[in-house]
């Protein structure tokens, strides 16, 4: 019972984590709150589906054909669409909701509404202290763990990273300083969409998904973001273990009422902003402050 | 009385193109039963009523002041609810049921903008859009008050028959607009809540160096947004005679938005133009062979619009057929070489 508990928590944090941290990043650096994010996440997980299941690839072919596709598409949905609103936050809202809307209309369109799930990357489990754990849960631990660390290290000792946090805490004095904004940016949208991709083709076994299931994602990873403060990575990381343990208490608590998960977790994220408006590791700037 | 009325009218209302346009407008919707009295068109136009008093009611709280509310199906929903378990259990009419919904909905709005009150930005948008998220669990959580999955069905009409519901809701509708616009009227001279709601928008820290007791006002602002749009929900519960918890979705949150934003926002007609283009047209698609391509046309509309014309559909139209005198302030007709009052050039 415990060691299941741990286990479903890390492998849904993982998740989490990485949907969370690729909007949070987004956040941080181009001040965009991309509420097609997990519409991304859906897409992706239909275009592993779809080369898989029905044009018969690789598993491994389809799965790097459809991160990279995915980056494309969100690269050029900053470039042209969100890039033009990009100075008003409320149009950026709507822009955004309305795309993932697109997308999900088209997948539907094409796809149909039916609930598919997402061939296992290795067949196989193992025992440990008596509970059996599937070795694509293993993987998706270590895959989480790699992506991270790769994310760490690109932002505290490249270049890129360099240039990225300079533009998250001021834009236009990192442009004098000759790193091209609007490419910083771009490069940005295009590391927070392959997470949110590369989160899609981790799923877990048995994760069923359809068109619409970009929306309570969409809530979880909201809650996940603003409990760990918006623009922080280690507090989404952070916010996604806590929050997908909440989850995992209540769904082997109270197995009849597992729906329930989402409204606790969002109970979690109301509680916590009455008490820290900033979220957990946000910042409050003073001048903002009344 | 009648003459001041008529004069009112002669130089108020026909030198100013919008106004006519709102006046022919108003008076299409009380002469359309005598055009189709089918119940479908006429269901149509009453639901857009609803939806318009919907749309208004979260311009007035999030476009005028600016706190962007991503859960305004909250109010609606409580509005449709209250009204909907008063009359189950109390078994009071809906005149009186609906009216004491909105109110608890504007009490609740009042409730919970107080943690609100301390976020801003996105923090405040993505709060509130977790709230109706919330109810929506507690109603399916207790099914043996609330109905559950079904929901409360039974529910009497509001007059009965399907037209006089239509000139309900109607007047209902030209009612509460006309309130909201009262309020939010920056250039009145009888209530200054117009003024400072824009004050709030563009400078919350001058407004509050200016001696405006800011979070009065922004509590002021939920409680008219909520009774609004708690009225709406009553009227949607009583006109489909059922409430389910569909009242609670996001989509319902969402929509809204788009009504106002295609219309455009900080201004009352916009909204009110954009729930009448935008809702008839979802439902005439419905049914069509292009059926299933139509909420993807909708978003489709809402992008292009954001991208092509981000002040709304309404507010272009108007800056196209409307000119304001630069030295008097007075509306005129943008082909009118010189004003109409004081004869300076509008070129």
């Amino acid at each position: 019972m415990i060691v299941s508990i741990i286990i479903r928590t890390l492998t849904r944090g993982g998740v989490y984590a990485l949907l969370a941290s690729g909007m949070s990043l987004i956040f941080g650096v181009a001040h965009i709150v991309n509420l097609a994010h997990t519409a991304f996440f859906m897409v992706a997980a239909y275009g592993v589906w779809f080369l898989v299941r029905q044009q018969g690839w690789g598993v491994i072919q389809s799965i790097i054909v459809t991160v990279l596709a995915v980056t494309l598409l969100g690269v050029l949905v900053y470039r042209f669409l969100i890039n033009r609103v990009r100075h008003h936050p409320q149009a950026v809202l709507l822009i955004t909701i309305a795309l993932a809307m697109l997308l999900q209309e088209v997948m539907l369109l094409r796809f149909g509404s039916h609930f598919q799930t997402l061939p296992v990357l290795i067949e196989g489990s193992h025992r440990i202290w008596g509970t059996v754990i599937t070795n694509q849960h293993l993987l998706i631990l270590g895959a989480v763990a790699v992506v991270m660390v790769l994310m760490w290290l690109l932002l505290s000792k490249t270049k890129l990273g360099i240039a990225i946090r300079a533009t998250a805490q001021d834009g236009e004095i990192a442009n004098l300083m000759g790193m091209s904004s609007a490419r910083v940016l771009t490069i940005t949208m295009a590391i927070g969409t392959a997470l949110a991709a590369v989160a899609a083709v981790l799923l877990p076994r048995g994760y069923v998904f359809h068109p619409h299931i970009w929306m309570s994602p969409l809530t979880m990873v909201l809650a996940i973001v603003i409990l760990g403060g918006l623009g922080s990575i280690k507090g989404s990381v952070v916010g996604a273990f806590i929050l997908a343990l909440a989850e995992t208490i209540v769904v082997f608590r109270w197995p009849q009422h597992g729906y329930m998960s989402l409204a606790f977790a969002l109970l979690t994220m109301i509680i916590i902003l009455a008490v820290r408006p900033g979220g957990l590791f946000g910042t409050v700037f003073e001048e903002e402050r009344l | 009385m009648l003459k001041r009325l008529f004069t009112d009218f002669r130089w108020g209302v026909l030198p100013v193109p919008g106004r006519v346009l709102a006046v022919i407008f108003f008076l299409f919707l009380f002469v359309f039963p005598l055009i189709t009295d089918a119940s479908y068109p006429l269901l149509i136009i009453t639901l857009a009523c609803i939806y318009a008093i919907f749309a208004v009611s979260w311009d007035v709280l999030s476009g005028y002041t600016g706190l962007i509310n991503f859960g305004h199906a909250l109010f609606f929903g409580i509005g449709a609810y209250g009204s909907a378990l008063l009359y189950k259990y109390v078994g009071w009419p809906p005149q009186v049921t609906i009216v004491i919904g909105a109110i608890v909905a504007a009490g609740l709005g009042v409730l919970l903008c107080l943690p609100a009150l301390r976020l801003r930005g996105p923090y405040l948008s993505l709060f509130t859009l977790g709230l109706p998220l919330l109810l929506r669990e507690v109603v399916r959580a207790f099914p043996e008050v609330t109905g559950g999955y079904i929901g409360i069905t039974g529910l009497p009409r509001l007059v009965g028959t399907t037209i006089g519901d239509y000139y309900a809701v109607l007047l209902v509708m030209l009612v509460s607009v006309l309130i909201m616009w009262k309020l939010t009227d920056a250039r009145s001279r009888y209530v200054r809540t117009g003024l400072i709601f824009h004050a709030i928008r563009e400078d919350e820290i001058t407004a509050r160096a200016a001696g405006i007791n800011t979070i009065r006002y922004k509590m002021l602002a939920f409680a008219i947004g909520g009774f609004f749009a708690g009225i709406a929900g009553g009227l949607f519960g009583h006109v489909l005679t059922v409430v389910g918890f569909g009242v609670f979705a996001i989509t319902m949150s969402f929509q809204v938005i788009i009504f106002v934003v295609f219309g455009g926002i900080v201004s009352i007609y916009g909204p009110v133009v954009g729930t009448f283009i935008l809702y008839p047209l979802v439902e005439l698609l419905q049914g069509t062979h292009i059926e299933e391509y139509r909420h993807l046309i909708m978003a489709g509309v809402v992008i292009l619009v954001l991208l092509f014309m981000p002040e709304g559909l309404a507010v272009r139209i108007r800056e196209k057929i409307e000119r304001q005198c630069p030295r008097c302030k007075l509306t005129n007709v943008a082909w009118r070489r010189e004003c109409r009052a004081c004869t300076a050039s509008l070129r």
